[in-house]
């Protein structure tokens, strides 16, 4: 399986990223922001940072980066999408996922370890949690605070695309939420870090199911199971 | 030559934080009468064209697709010139 890492003017957890994929063995090249062509991919994460600097708003800049227009195009193929906390941002600026993310709501940059529920356990990021289990992913962010209007927060419930919620609401996000996907569940977008927790020695590795998961999923759809 | 005004602003309803400890803040200095306060973005465009309808046409293309999420913020502008 191959995994990109987009990297973005201002990225800084693209390192994180692509070491937490090398962590699960698999195969994971850096993709610049100006690149027209992910055809050669499986799965692309959108690392964290301050993309642009986060002029104007939190990701509203990179969405019209030249890679963005190949990212819309992978959703729509199927492939998996990761956001993670700027890309969360972004893919929520381009239209991928409903909402926007605000301030905090206690005006401070919040960085700590965070108590998550994982609430859909059947995404394909998800799918080696169990349901309600609760894990300890890091969040580093100002802006996290998750807004959408109360008819989106209905859809997110009814088709179960809310994926993970805070124990303890760090930001003031509406319902809890940490981490949401799209309809069809091949497109997530989340604040807290799991390239941060996959490894005892990072204090957590709570966050490293994710990526097998995504592996997992990948695998079940290629029917190469046996090919590790 | 148009200049353009665009002022964004978070949406009604939406809790607009820096609005808040602003708020508080003058408050705290004596400013009891400070009932509520929005902090918006404030841009100046120079628009290099004659035609007001036009430039009114892609300004506010403008404001949908990049000055403003629409999502969680307002925008209103004006044309001058």
């Amino acid at each position: 399986m191959k995994f990109a890492v987009l990297v973005f003017p201002g990225s800084n957890c693209d390192i994180d990223c692509y070491k937490a994929v090398e962590e699960i063995g698999e195969s994971v090249d850096y993709v610049w922001h100006t690149a027209t062509d992910l055809s050669a991919y499986d799965c692309i994460l959108v690392p964290g940072g301050f993309s642009y600097g986060d002029y104007l708003r939190c990701g509203a800049i990179s969405r019209f980066a030249p890679v963005m227009a190949e990212v819309a195009k992978a959703a729509e193929q199927g492939k998996f999408i990761l956001g993670i906390c700027n890309g969360f941002q972004i893919l929520t600026e381009a239209g991928l996922l409903p909402g926007a993310l605000r301030r905090n709501e206690s005006m401070k940059f919040r960085c700590h370890d965070t108590v998550l529920k994982v609430v859909n356990n059947e995404t394909p990021f998800t799918r080696e949690y169990g349901k309600n289990e609760e894990v300890i992913i890091p969040i580093a962010h100002g802006e996290g605070n998750y807004y959408c209007d109360e008819e989106t927060l209905e859809t997110l419930k009814h088709n179960n695309q809310i994926v993970f919620t805070y124990g303890d609401n760090p930001n003031g996000s509406i319902a809890d939420i940490a981490g949401i996907c799209n309809e069809r569940g091949n497109v997530i977008g989340m604040m807290p870090h799991p390239e941060r927790a996959v490894n005892t020695l990072f204090g957590s590795e709570d966050g490293k199911r994710m990526f097998t998961s995504i592996l997992k999923s990948w695998r079940d759809s290629h029917d190469t199971a046996s090919i590790s | 030559m148009i200049k353009a005004t665009v002022y964004v602003t978070v949406k009604k309803g939406v809790l607009d934080p820096q609005g808040v400890a602003v708020q508080g803040a003058l408050q705290s200095i004596g400013f009891q009468e400070v009932e509520s306060l929005r902090i918006g973005k404030y841009m100046e465009l120079t628009l290099d064209t004659d035609d007001r309808a036009e430039a009114e046409e892609r300004l506010k293309a403008m404001c949908e697709k990049l000055l403003a999420n629409t999502v969680v913020e307002d925008y209103r502008y004006e044309l001058e010139g």
